[in-house]
């Protein structure tokens, strides 16, 4: 599969602190990437920079082969990348249905005056896209939700309405940020068959923060470990396992090495 | 018959019929005098606050920004308006509507130029310089030549008639709750909701934002242009801050969010300080008194988010009726056995 995202040499300043500093990555269409390391490693910034939610001080990323220094979120979400937050952002008071009708909004074309007058071209691309959510919906067993507040849903069904939304915005590049936060061991590994799931039907490339670590060495090919705003280890999950920094970053040294 | 009223074609012609039946009704009490003279008059300031409302419901309801300026665009329209009809001599009927899309018109680039740097903030911070933009708006007016300054324009011909206002209402109503139900309504409802998921699900948030600030600074143009040919003065003291809380206190009581409770607290609120006229010093004190007695009973407003639609509610009606029958049909059906 051809690289679909490339970041080579991203950093960012915030004032005097280094919060990511020379973060290489080639993700390849459909793979699954795990980045995990310890509370305040910069993870969670580098969906911010893959977003343009920041922009970096450092580096450079390309998506599907567009450069995206300097661009909007909105504009990147159009060149294929899409997210969901760590902490749930639903439209809350917004039905399930207009939740996912909003992020296909660019999908649709037609204008204000031609709303403002319901012209067919309205009718015909609302008719599409109701039935396109509805299809996307019925591929995560929602539909029957699909008119209820989304803010009133289950913990489970919100966190897979946020995927589901991502995913109507067509990405090619998946980014979850800790999707398992607050799911118990059997919804984890529910949860673990839809990420396998969307990767197999939609053919995205993910990349997913966790802390569960059940949950990615059971899916992730490549894992990617930061510390302090750098790359630390990268690998398969077995070598990640085993590698001596990692354990030191989430475990601290032994302490024989220390003299105290 | 279920099917029938869930059909759009059936739905337009329901809403047009109601439309023009409710024209029709009000046609008649004017005419046989039910409504007396004044009460006619009162029709319009009705019409206009209803424009007024639903306008700044746009921003403060379905954007979910604090807008504090509306007056000021309303008196920008007005002017417009009234300079425009004070110019050209055409006959009412053509004038009016022209004089109305020029106010609606150069309100709306007013709101343009305002929200592009306003919209940049957000919450108090929108609230103040709204504010500060309508007063600066106020004092311009107060000391320019052309628009008469603190004498204000005087001789607009009163052309602004029950039936032009109904109009008006109806097609700001009408576009607004199109506006709504589309791709766009929806990326404006989702930045009141989320801005920053907003953006991450593709909606170019600024561009909604402004989108909506110049469509209902537009609207408050229109209302203008009907306000200075209603009353045929147009006094820059008339837009101060009071009015645009005014607008706001309407919208607040009736719903953030809702075209039908901006409707039906812009009657109710026009309505109120004429019916209590022995008390017009107290007006403001009874406004602040139900909107504290709003905020306390239902801090959503009177409505809420709840919108009004003809179809549904018969719909719902019918279904109820049938409901009925239907029980009764049970119950004869277990005597005869």
């Amino acid at each position: 599969m051809a690289v679909i995202l490339d970041v080579s040499k991203l950093g960012i300043n915030f004032g005097g602190l280094q919060a990511l500093d020379d973060f290489n990555i080639q993700v390849h269409g459909g793979e699954i990437v795990g980045l995990i390391g310890p509370n305040g490693a910069g993870k969670t910034t580098v969906f911010n920079l893959l977003t343009n939610v920041y922009h970096p001080s450092r580096g450079g990323i390309s998506l599907t082969g567009r450069n995206t220094l300097g661009k909007r979120t909105h504009e990147v979400t159009g060149y294929g990348i899409a997210r969901t937050f760590q902490n749930i952002r639903l439209f809350k008071s917004l039905s399930v249905m207009d939740n996912v009708m909003i992020a296909l909004h660019n999908s649709m074309s037609y204008s204000l005056p031609e709303a403002c007058l319901r012209l067919p071209k309205y009718w015909r691309q609302e008719a599409e896209a109701r039935k396109f959510s509805r299809e996307l919906l019925a591929v995560f067993d929602m539909e029957d939700m699909a008119d209820s507040p989304a803010g009133s849903l289950p913990y489970g069904a919100q966190r897979r309405l946020e995927i589901v939304r991502a995913l109507a915005t067509n990405p090619k590049v998946l980014l979850l940020d800790e999707p398992a936060a607050g799911m118990n061991p059997s919804e984890t590994a529910e949860l673990m068959r839809t990420i396998h799931d969307v990767r197999d039907k939609f053919g995205v490339a993910i990349i997913l923060i966790e802390h569960d670590m059940s949950l990615v060495m059971g899916i992730c090919e490549r894992i990617i470990v930061l510390n302090y705003g750098l790359i630390i280890a990268q690998g398969t999950p077995d070598e990640i396992r085993d590698n001596p920094l990692v354990v030191e970053a989430y475990l601290g040294q032994q302490r024989g090495d220390s003299p105290c | 018959m279920q099917t029938l009223l869930k059909s759009t074609p059936f739905r337009y012609a329901l809403n047009a019929s109601a439309i023009i039946g409710l024209y029709a009704v009000i046609m008649l009490l004017i005419k046989t005098g039910i409504l007396n003279r004044y009460q006619a008059l009162m029709l319009i300031p009705i019409g206009f606050n209803i424009i007024l409302a639903a306008s700044l419901n746009l921003t403060a309801g379905f954007l979910g920004q604090l807008p504090l300026g509306h007056a000021g665009f309303m008196s920008v329209g007005g002017y417009a308006a009234a300079l425009f009809s004070m110019s050209a001599a055409l006959p009412t009927n053509v004038e009016l509507p022209l004089a109305l899309a020029i106010g609606g018109v150069v309100a709306a680039a007013f709101g343009l130029v305002i929200g592009l740097p306003a919209l940049r903030l957000k919450g108090d911070y929108l609230a103040i310089i709204t504010l500060g933009f309508g007063e600066i708006i106020r004092v311009i007016i107060l000391n320019l030549k052309f628009t008469g300054g603190a004498y204000g324009l005087k001789g607009i011909g009163r052309q602004t008639t029950v039936t032009w206002v109904y109009i008006c209402v109806v097609i700001t109503l009408f576009i607004i709750s199109t506006l709504m139900r589309s791709r766009h309504g929806r990326a404006i409802l989702s930045i009141r909701e989320d801005e920053i998921a907003a953006e991450a699900s593709g909606i170019p948030t600024t561009y909604y934002k402004v989108l909506a600030f110049t469509v209902s600074a537009g609207f408050a143009g229109v209302a203008g242009g009907l306000y200075a040919h209603y009353l045929s003065i147009m006094d820059p003291s008339s837009f101060g801050f009071m009015r645009s809380a005014e607008i706001l206190v309407i919208v607040v009581l009736g719903g953030l969010g809702s075209i039908f409770g901006s409707v039906v607290s812009a009657i109710a609120l026009t309505i109120l300080p004429e019916a209590l006229r022995g008390f017009a010093d107290y007006r403001m004190v009874i406004y602040s008194v139900l909107l504290v007695g709003v905020m306390i009973f239902k801090p959503s407003g009177l409505c809420g988010r709840y919108e009004f639609s003809l179809g549904d509610s018969i719909d719902g009606l019918c279904s109820r009726i049938r409901g009925i029958f239907s029980r009764k049909g049970g119950v004869s059906d277990g005597g005869d056995s």
